[in-house]
């Protein structure tokens, strides 16, 4: 049987041809459909395993980064994305798409916390970076960051910095393995006081640079793991680093697999 | 009711926007220790209660993690509170009405799909200032917070009752009485009319319309003046020139076509059927072959006037523009990176010192790089490659260059509009943003610009354009479309214009969707709205099409057919408002004959100042003052003299490194997306930590295949005020060395040429730009490189009247933009610029000349004279191809191309981007040994064509076997430790001895924001 996985797209999506390339390249079928598609047939929703929310700048982050997409899953589709992450698929949320689902409230239980416990502000350079970063997975149930303990990856963004409303929800969604990829250093793991930049590229608290929700069923990111499934994209790869396929890859590889 | 919706950081944030805005005020020496609060916020006007509102504002507008919301009517007391007793004064920023707020809109649609009703917003920013002069409050406004060009400053509470809506227009047919006017009056209208056509021009459309019998109508003339513009028609270049020059005397009746059009024909000729050229000079962009599915296509344009006004919306606009050539060619290329190239006086120019009506350097530099920014990360679009150059001559026109690639499948190359398809306009709608930004990008600029040509500033919407790019390539696919162009300069004039210049065309402008009421049927016609693209669609497939649109909420709008009858007709209401013959609009133009002169400066010996004693054999004590003073940025020729001392080989390097043309631009390119579509390879930024310059950027557009584009430029100011011929050559071979640097195959490398220059009515300006054209034709033939594409941007001066009352004229540098685009079969045999590892050979490959002129230590030290660095066309094209071999071969761990501040420069960014020291032995330094100073000269010449290139030992043998017929020295190796070493051979005196981190240092700190 084929996964098939659905590359959501709305207007200012730009990342949605690579992330499908990648999520095919592991064997899974791929499809972009535009959000005005789904919001007309959220039944379509049903013939998918897998949602990925891919990156870009969904209607221009106008207010704020992910912020009208957002609300607008979270309006019209909030039960059928409810039951779809009730009936045990995948959800994955990548740079914008992270920020989307932060803002339609998928990464926590909306009974447990009537206002949003966390969100991703301005990165505390105040400006948009691209640069790679090293991550490290900590002991967490995600089902995409299986068998990863470290990686490099790019990110590219303005608004990253994870921040939670309180330290007790911090502490929490740590203890429940929610806080799973943070940003490190060369020799460390994980790490709660925050490096400096570039280190931590943004500001994020406790170094998070990807969250899960309990069932380690939905995943946000900051970085691309679709900008490395190949060598050649590893900034270094001239100077004989990186791997064939790229780190990446994997994380849309737990995805499939997980389906078989 | 009217709502202001305020949001701040929450107390436990910092208010860091009000951090930086205090920053930049001590910047640009505007006020000291300022305590400034930021918030922005919404002015919504609908039939909301405050219980709505303030529901509307906490789900859709506030983030209550980090931001707290204020929300109340704009009249209530609560807004006139000061955050705390240290601030006094308020600031409100609103755009001023008209012009494009993408926020607004994205917020108003937002609001009304979230099941609220409004019917207006707009949005503004709001500040808090600690205590200032009444004298200095203004100046924060006109310099720091609002663009006057744009925004309006409103010093104190906003007394907004609601928000305006526009009076609709009342249509009124408006005949310009043309016949009657003698040579002054006709002056007159082209001036202040905002045509700015020549004499000869008006005249002969006045004795057209004698001949005709009736005067044009305003829609008429207003589309004569946009084809016949500059910008449109390139008529000083594609003119009649009558040039005198070293040379001899030549007569042009196409300059352009007889230059650097005459080399691509040339060059094609000799190839026959091994012809990789597709299309070129004919479409929007050139095309040339890719692979077998693929061809690209590319094309650079500039946006200097709009830049200039306002920084950020000229820049996005300009990058937004010419991402649309691309999409116009051919039946659509899909953008899959982008080039960015910028000049400005230098940042820290005295702001004193600056001519009214001239915004700072430093903030032109900010606002064009968001502007860039803005614009390509939202489209998508990577940024792989630029330059930025600094000269006070660019002071009032900084320049921006703007270029974009894209990947066409080899099938949708040919585009024909027919006769009964329906003119479609798709995307943005048109508004009173950018009218007259053909023919005033063809006018100068003087003081009074800002008031004169704020209509001509616009901000773009890149949202739009990426839903208009999604529809279109969807559109291609299922060939539902005959024809497609840009509606750039002079809108949909110029569109419609072109595309129907050998059918007709009939346009109904009432039909054109607006972004407010009050437009005449001649603002709709001549608007400059961006994000439109105008379309040639059958009818049978228009519900097709516009079911396309409609889905992914992309407007599409028929205005009109084209039509079999040789005439541009245009109708509103029903009433026909203009009917001009094509022939006429098209070919009518008369024919100009230009005097050009050209002179270059005569070759003279430097004049070597007493700090670099003759013979030099300088010591190598650091001077820590030295190193600071140089640390601080040396672009220009203005700066204080250096005090009289003797310096050593480490201050020159470190003063070279620091000089602004020289020193890292990473505060620029990280904050551009250079790897979104995932097909980056060699990035900007490369080394063990990621911060050393790459020559050329590789890009792999096709995710499943190896076959990459490479990307270089040349870009040599500073050669032009010698002489433009060898300006022109080196920046083709800088270009070209760019590119072949990082492994592309130097016979399949294409080239584009952007001429910026000053005002061409003076011959000796024009002489200047013939003979670097000249010099185009003869590079170009000898490297069998075509240019496919290329634009110019003329009178590039700015007037002022100066302290005295004198009127004044600034040029610009004569600034030739040479953009190269080169192919690698396999992207996995590219290196990059790092030194790999200790223990490896160096080699010098090409030929050192004492070519200082116009070089970076001239500028540093303030040299006058020397020769400028020419192209030895024939080594050169030995040296690449060589290279090329080389490097296809795996013999090469590294590879810099040497340019600005020659071998020591190149040396030190090798060193310091891989961590791996250098010693270069000095005996073994090639040059000319006659020369004066021979050590500096071997250091810091920058003549063209040549290589630094790090080969590990095994292979050592091979490489020069490879290079052999090439001059090629080996001049030492890596080391372990992390210094640059020079020595000079039997003597214990170093010329450069310095820590790699220092020298990374001198190199980062200018430009370190």
């Amino acid at each position: 049987m084929s996964v098939n996985v659905l590359v959501l797209r709305a207007p200012g999506t730009n990342c949605d041809l690579e992330t499908a390339y990648a999520f095919e390249r592991c064997g899974a079928r791929a499809e972009r459909l535009h959000v005005n598609e789904l919001l007309a047939n959220s039944k379509r929703l049903a013939d998918f395993q897998v949602l990925c929310l891919p990156g870009g700048f969904s209607y221009g982050d106008d207010i704020a980064s992910g912020r009208i997409l957002g609300n607008q899953l979270k309006r019209n589709l909030g039960s059928a994305l409810g039951e779809f992450k009730a009936a045990g698929k995948l959800i994955l949320g990548i740079c914008n798409g992270f920020q989307v689902l932060m803002n339609c409230g998928l990464l926590w239980e909306q009974s447990e916390f009537p206002e949003p416990p966390a969100t991703l502000a301005w990165n505390e350079s105040g400006r948009y970076t691209d640069r790679w970063v090293e991550l490290c997975v900590d002991h967490t149930p995600c089902v995409f960051l299986h068998g990863i303990k470290r990686l490099p990856l790019p990110i590219a963004h303005g608004e990253g910095r994870f921040t939670t409303r309180s330290p007790e929800i911090l502490r929490q969604f740590q203890k429940d393995g929610q806080l799973a990829l943070r940003y490190t250093n060369a020799t460390s793991d994980i790490l709660d006081e925050p490096l400096p930049f570039p280190l931590n590229p943004n500001g994020a608290m406790a170094n998070v640079a990807g969250m899960c929700d309990a069932t380690g069923r939905v995943f946000g990111l900051m970085p691309h793991p679709e900008r490395y499934i190949d060598r050649t994209q590893h900034p270094r790869w001239t100077r004989g680093e990186g791997s064939d396929p790229g780190m990446g890859l994997q994380l849309f590889a737990n995805a499939v697999h997980y389906f078989r | 009711m009217l709502w202001k919706v305020e949001i701040r950081p929450a107390p436990t944030e910092p208010n860091r926007a009000g951090e930086r805005l205090a920053h930049e005020a001590e910047d640009l020496g505007l006020a000291k220790g300022l305590h400034v609060t930021a918030a922005h916020g919404f002015l919504i006007q609908g039939q909301l209660n405050h219980e709505q509102a303030n529901q509307l504002a906490r789900e859709l507008l506030v983030d209550g993690v980090v931001e707290q919301v204020r929300v109340a009517a704009p009249g209530e007391a609560l807004w006139n509170e000061p955050p705390s007793a240290k601030h006094r004064h308020q600031v409100h920023v609103l755009p001023k009405p008209g012009v494009m707020d993408p926020v607004a809109q994205s917020t108003l649609t937002a609001i009304n799909s979230s099941g609220f009703m409004a019917d207006a917003v707009r949005t503004y920013r709001s500040y808090w200032f600690s205590e200032v002069s009444s004298d200095t409050l203004p100046k924060l406004c006109g310099k720091l917070l609002a663009n006057d060009a744009i925004e309006q400053a409103i010093v104190g509470p906003l007394k907004i009752e609601h928000l305006d809506v526009c009076t609709e227009y009342k249509f009124k047919l408006q005949h310009v009485a043309i016949r009657e006017l003698d040579e002054a009056g006709l002056m007159h209208l082209s001036k202040s009319g905002q045509l700015y056509l020549q004499l000869a021009e008006m005249q002969t459309i006045r004795d057209y319309y004698r001949k005709l019998d009736r005067d044009p109508t305003d829609a008429e003339l207003e589309t004569l003046a946009q084809t016949w513009s500059e910008h449109c028609s390139h008529k000083t270049l594609a003119g009649r020139v009558h040039y005198r020059g070293p040379e001899g005397e030549r007569v042009f009746k196409n300059m352009l076509k007889e230059t650097i059009f005459a080399a691509t024909v040339a060059i094609r000729q000799q190839w026959g059927e091994r012809d990789w050229c597709v299309s070129v000079f004919k479409d929007n962009a050139g095309v040339i072959k890719f692979d077998d599915d693929n061809h690209v296509v590319f094309k650079v344009e500039t946006h200097n006037h709009p830049s200039a006004l306002e920084p950020y919306g000229g820049a996005n606009t300009g990058l937004g523009g010419v991402i649309r050539d691309p999409m116009g060619t051919g039946l659509g290329a899909k953008p899959i990176c982008s080039t960015d190239v910028f000049c400005f006086a230098r940042p820290d120019f005295p702001v004193d010192q600056l001519p009214a009506g001239v915004l700072h350097p430093r903030r032109v530099m900010r606002g064009v790089v968001s502007g860039v920014r803005d614009y390509g990360n939202r489209m998508g679009i990577p940024t792989v490659n630029g330059a930025i150059c600094f000269d006070d001559r660019y002071l009032g026109n900084p320049l921006v260059y703007c270029g974009n690639v894209g990947l066409i499948p080899v099938s949708k190359v040919n585009k024909e509009a027919k006769p009964g398809d329906y003119i479609v306009a798709v995307g943005g709608r048109t508004g009173r943003d950018g009218i007259h930004g053909a023919t005033f990008s063809s006018a100068e600029l003087t003081t009074e610009s800002e008031t004169l040509s704020g209509g001509a500033v616009q901000i773009g919407n890149a949202i739009t354009e990426k839903m208009v790019l999604d529809v279109i390539m969807q559109a291609r696919d299922k060939n539902l479309f005959n024809a497609i162009t840009d509606c750039g300069a002079g809108g949909f004039s110029s569109a419609v214009g072109e595309m129907g210049a050998e059918l007709g065309a009939q346009v109904w402008l009432e039909r054109a969707p607006l972004k407010y009421a009050g437009l005449s049927y001649t603002e709709i016609w001549i608007s400059e709205a961006q994000e439109r693209m105008v379309l040639a669609v059958e009818p049978a497939k228009w519900d097709e099409f516009h079911a396309l649109c409609a889905a992914e909420g992309v407007e599409a709008t028929v205005l009109g057919t084209f039509v079999h009858t040789g005439r541009l007709e245009l109708f509103y209401h029903g009433e026909q408002v203009a009917d001009l013959d094509m022939h006429f609009l098209h070919e009518g133009r008369p024919p100009v004959v230009r005097p050009a002169t050209y002179t270059p400066v005569p070759e003279s010996p430097i004049n070597w100042p007493t700090q670099v004693p003759s013979g030099w054999l300088g010591s190598n004590e650091v001077s820590p003052q030295r190193a600071a003073t140089e640390a601080g940025g040396g672009a220009s020729t203005l700066r204080p003299q250096p005090p009289e001392e003797k310096l050593t080989g480490n201050d020159l390097l470190k003063g070279v490194l620091s000089d602004l043309n020289v020193a890292s631009k990473e505060w620029v390119i990280r904050q551009y997306d250079h790897e979104v579509q995932a097909g980056s390879v060699i990035k900007p930024l490369v080394g063990v930590h990621s911060d050393g310059p790459s020559d050329a950027a590789v890009v792999k557009p096709v995710l499943t295949s190896q076959r990459g584009i490479v990307l270089g430029c040349g870009v040599t100011p500073s050669y032009g005020d010698f002489d433009t011929y060898h300006m022109a050559a080196s920046a083709i071979d800088e270009a070209m060395r760019n590119c072949v640097a990082v492994g592309a195959d130097p016979s399949r490398i294409a080239i584009l040429d952007n001429f910026c220059w000053g005002d061409c009515e003076k011959p000796e300006t024009l002489g200047a730009l013939v003979r670097s054209a000249i010099a185009c034709y003869d590079v170009a033939v000898a490297f069998e490189t075509p240019f496919i594409s290329g634009k110019d941007s003329l009178n590039n001066e700015f007037r002022i009247t100066d302290a005295s009352g004198n009127k004044q004229s600034i040029a610009i540098p004569h600034t030739l933009l040479i953009s190269a685009i080169g192919q690698v079969a396999d992207v996995r045999t590219c290196v990059t610029m790092d030194f790999k590892k200790p223990g490896h050979q160096l080699y010098l490959v090409g030929k050192t000349n004492d070519e200082l002129g116009g070089s970076r230590l001239s500028a540093l030290l303030k040299l006058s004279g020397g020769a400028v660095p020419k192209v030895d066309t024939a080594t050169a094209k030995r040296t690449f191809a060589a290279m090329h071999g080389a490097i296809q071969a795996g013999l090469v761990a590294s590879c810099h191309d040497l340019s600005d501040g020659g071998l020591a420069t190149a040396l030190a960014e090798s060193a310091f981007a891989g961590g791996i020291g250098a010693l270069v032995k000095f005996d073994a330094l090639p040059g000319d040994s006659s020369a004066a100073n021979r050590p500096l000269v071997a250091l810091f010449s920058e003549s063209n064509s040549r290589f630094l290139v790090e080969v590990a030992p095994e292979h050592a043998g091979a490489f020069e076997e490879q290079l052999r017929g090439v001059p090629v020295t080996a001049i030492g190796t890596t080391t372990h430790e992390p210094r640059l070493v020079v020595e000079i051979a039997g003597s214990s005196q170093h010329v450069i001895d310095a820590s790699l981190e220092e020298l990374k240092a001198a190199w980062q700190a200018p430009l370190n924001w």
